[in-house]
């Protein structure tokens, strides 16, 4: 077993963990938040520079080859500066589905640009009304000549307001929940037929709404089998979710560091409210729920390549959930212990929370995830 | 011992509600069932309507200009107006100045501003905290100078809620600097909030909503026939408001009202394992508030019928505290219930407001869009009015003797 850090590793995380030291300060990070796209391109370039975008990408193919567990590193460390640039759109949905579905070619195309910070990615999957199985889809892809004709309606498209091309899913075959019968495409945003509008997010990002009206799509930006693209699409969300759990590590461990620092500093009856018994207590309870999700998140980043499919569903679902409940937990916590300030749009703790609700509402909420693994049996055997 | 109510209770109640619903404006009540809080106009134009019918100071006595309910029917004619949903009648005058003056008063300020706060002519906030003084708030410093027939009030108060919508605030002014306790040596005191030396400033709260301030006065001159009672005891007022409603702190019939709706709508959600209101899990869950809420309720109508019974006596009640820690924590239940079922919709944005309709059909319905925002608000009750955790001392102090 084995739970410490390459050297390479360390290196790679201590050099993002400057640059957002110097750039990304939260007052920095409002300036951002508060343009039109909501976040810095000049950050991104910086995040190109170092090889983030690069990192998970083969080398072959202007990548850096980093692990699942480089990608932790980033998530982490990412969450604990509350960035709000697209990485989780463009490199771990976007690059997911180039690395795991497109064709050579296709990669050789993009992945370079994706890498130097020149192009976006962004999955649109989400429709209205769907539930969060990844097979809940209703867009069709109807086969012509030489391409495909997608229609339909996509929201909630994380940073779909940016993105140069967008990953669809769209059924050929089947009804909504049928895992057979999905397809995968890479459009170009600006495909005819294609129209967007953007929304704004409750952590104060942007995604879009998007609606394709007979768009075409050549062969050669097809991701996957059409008609079979649910074993990949299922892939890169676990991906997102191994991401995701790591990001909520980082943005926890923020809110708790702030939080200790308010006891620490904040002064009422005449004394540090540190002193307070109950406050130390739910202090240390946030603690120990910030371990129990690093240790989801280090065993979400083992399980991505377990080759068991319903074993690796069950890992991710029980991860999901963990996270989604103690996220809630800490961002709980932090506000109550700051009192009044700790709700205010000023201050980071309650980014953190908003963050932290938008974490779990994202490819399946803790109640979503419990009643997938509970209704597959479980982690644990029965006797 | 009988909390059923009697044949009398049960008909006011029904002319309570019959009166609620035909006069209650539609985008109003719209609005209020998003969970978003009445614009300015909607609730100055509902309490007025209440004004007309007597009914928009129910905790007064009829010499005050009140309806002279007894507590049972104050505690019913709250709930309905939260079950409708509608707008309480503007609380900081209401709940808070009003019955303060009406035991601290003198008559001449009784007259002056007791008929103004029963039709909403003056929009009052309330001056309490500050940056230095949230739970310890007997370490207030804005200062309160005399100067012949002027206070000169000098100072900063905070989370000052709806301060930009307000005529008046009453505020908490230290007096006297050299009195031997924090709490002595402090005024009550009504400030107009359009005298020169007062800035009020947003504060934006993390769901995107302008609902408290910052209020900055710098040496602004207040009548000194403002002052209520003693310039040096205004600790005793603030104790009496703090305390003065005591069922209304558990906030039943917003509970009841908000499960309502979620039952409503988890019949429309779909869930992997069908409608959300089939779930099992969802459904234990939402049985077990129901149990907490039913709870609460009887525990409310015995502190209820407690102070029916004790008539007169308007001392404080360490139960209020316990309604107001179940009240806060089951309504903060309910939204993680209400969350939980918007699943990814809680991560969009509200798009239009429900009594503003735009022509955009929202991706995300408005129940669930707005399920985060409020999640995220409604972690203010246990906060606001004295948190959970002082609260808690309250009651360690008071039931058990620690
Ligand atoms: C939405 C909102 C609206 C408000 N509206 C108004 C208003 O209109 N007028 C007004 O005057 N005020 C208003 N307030 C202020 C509110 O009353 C204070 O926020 C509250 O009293 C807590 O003070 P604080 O925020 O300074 O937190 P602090 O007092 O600094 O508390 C920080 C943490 O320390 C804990 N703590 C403090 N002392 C103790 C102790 N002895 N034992 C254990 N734990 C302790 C608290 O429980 C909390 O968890 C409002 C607040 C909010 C959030």
């Amino acid at each position: 077993m084995e739970f410490e850090l390459s050297e390479e590793q360390r290196l790679l995380e201590a050099s993002l963990r400057r640059l957002l030291a110097d750039r990304y300060g939260f007052d920095r990070r409002k300036a951002h938040a508060r343009t039109p796209e909501g976040w810095s391109r000049e950050v991104w370039r910086a995040f190109a520079e170092l090889g983030v975008l690069a990192l998970p990408f083969a080398e072959e193919e202007g990548g850096l080859g980093g692990s699942a567990v480089e990608t932790m590193l980033v998530a982490q460390a990412l969450g604990e500066a509350l960035v709000l640039e697209p990485w989780l759109a463009t490199v771990v949905l976007g690059g997911g589905f180039l690395r795991h579905g497109a064709s050579a070619e296709l990669r050789a195309a993009i992945v370079p640009r994706l890498a130097a910070g020149e192009v976006l990615l962004a999955f649109a999957h989400t429709e209205r009304g769907a539930t969060a199985d990844p097979a809940d889809v209703v867009t069709t892809a109807r086969r012509e000549d030489g391409g495909w004709r997608l229609n339909g309606r996509k929201t909630l498209v994380l940073h779909g307001d940016v993105a140069d091309h967008l990953v669809v899913t769209a059924r050929v075959t089947g009804a909504p929940g049928e895992e057979r019968g999905l397809a995968a495409f890479l459009v170009p945003a600006t495909a005819s037929g294609l129209a967007r509008r953007t929304l704004r997010t409750n952590d104060g990002r942007r995604a879009a709404e998007i609606v394709l009206d007979d768009v075409a799509v050549a062969d050669d930006c097809v991701l996957g089998e059409p008609g079979e693209a649910f074993p990949l699409i299922e892939r890169v969300v676990q991906e997102a979710i191994a991401a995701l759990a790591a990001e909520a590590v980082g943005v926890m461990t923020l809110a708790h560091r702030l939080t200790i620092d308010y006891l620490k500093t904040r002064r009422q009856f005449g004394r540090p409210i540190g002193s307070f018994q109950v406050l130390q207590h739910r202090a240390t309870d946030m603690l120990i729920a910030i371990e129990e999700a690093r240790s989801m998140a280090i065993w979400a980043a083992m399980s991505l390549d377990e080759p068991d499919a319903a074993e690796r569903r069950r890992a991710l679902s029980a991860v999901k959930a963990l996270i989604g409940r103690r996220g809630r937990f800490v961002a709980e916590m932090a506000v109550q212990l700051h009192g009044g300030i700790g709700l205010t749009m000023d201050y980071a703790v309650g980014h953190c929370m908003a963050r932290l609700l938008a974490i779990d509402a994202l490819f399946g909420n803790a109640a979503h995830h419990l009643a997938r693994l509970a209704d597959g049996g479980g982690l644990i055997r029965a006797a | 011992m009988d909390l059923r109510l009697s044949e009398e209770e049960r008909r006011f109640r029904e002319e309570v509600c019959a009166f609620i619903d035909a006069a209650l404006d539609p985008a109003t009540r719209a609005r209020m069932e998003s969970g978003r809080l009445p614009t300015k106009e909607q609730w100055v134009a509902w309490h007025r309507t209440l004004a007309a019918r007597g009914w928009s100071v129910p905790d007064w006595p009829k010499e005050a200009g009140g309806p002279g309910w007894d507590p049972v029917r104050r505690y019913l004619f709250r709930e309905a107006l939260q079950a409708a949903p509608a707008p309480q009648p503007q609380q900081f005058g209401t709940q808070m100045v009003g019955p303060v003056l009406i035991a601290f008063g003198t008559e001449a300020q009784k007259r002056r501003f007791l008929p103004r706060i029963v039709t909403l002519e003056d929009w009052w906030c309330q001056g309490f905290s500050e940056p230095e003084a949230g739970s310890d708030l007997a370490s207030l410093r804005t200062t309160a100078r005399l100067e012949g027939e002027h206070w000169i009030v000098t100072g900063q108060k905070t989370w000052t809620t709806l301060a930009h919508w307000a005529d008046w605030m009453f505020a908490l002014v230290r007096t006297d600097p050299s009195a031997a306790k924090p709490q002595e040596g402090i005024g009550f005191l009504l400030i107009d909030m359009r005298s020169p030396g007062i800035t009020v400033r947003p504060i934006l709260t993390i769901d995107g909503e302008h609902e408290v301030n910052e209020v900055f006065l710098d040496e602004v001159r207040v009548p000194a026939e403002n002052m209520v009672g003693d310039p040096r005891r205004g600790w005793d007022c603030a104790k009496f408001l703090l305390s003065h409603e005591r069922a209304g702190q558990a906030r039943v019939g917003i509970a009841k009202e908000r499960i309502r709706r979620l039952k409503r709508i988890a019949a429309e959600t779909r869930s992997p394992r069908g409608r959300l209101i089939d779930d099992p899990s969802f459904r234990d869950r939402l049985a077990a508030i129901e149990v907490e809420v039913k709870a609460l309720e009887i525990t409310c109508l015995r502190v209820v019928a407690a102070e029916a019974t004790r008539a007169g006596d308007r001392a404080p009640d360490p139960a209020s505290s316990l309604l107001k820690i179940r009240g806060s924590e089951i309504l903060q239940a309910i939204a993680t219930l209400t969350l939980e079922a918007a699943g990814e919709g809680a991560l969009a944005a509200p798009e239009a407001e429900p009594d503003r309709p735009s022509n955009e059909v929202p991706s995300v319905p408005d129940w669930a869009a707005m399920s985060a925002p409020l999640w995220m608000n409604w972690r203010k009750f246990s906060i606001y009015g004295g948190t959970n955790e002082i609260q808690r001392n309250i009651m360690a102090k008071a039931f058990l003797g620690l």
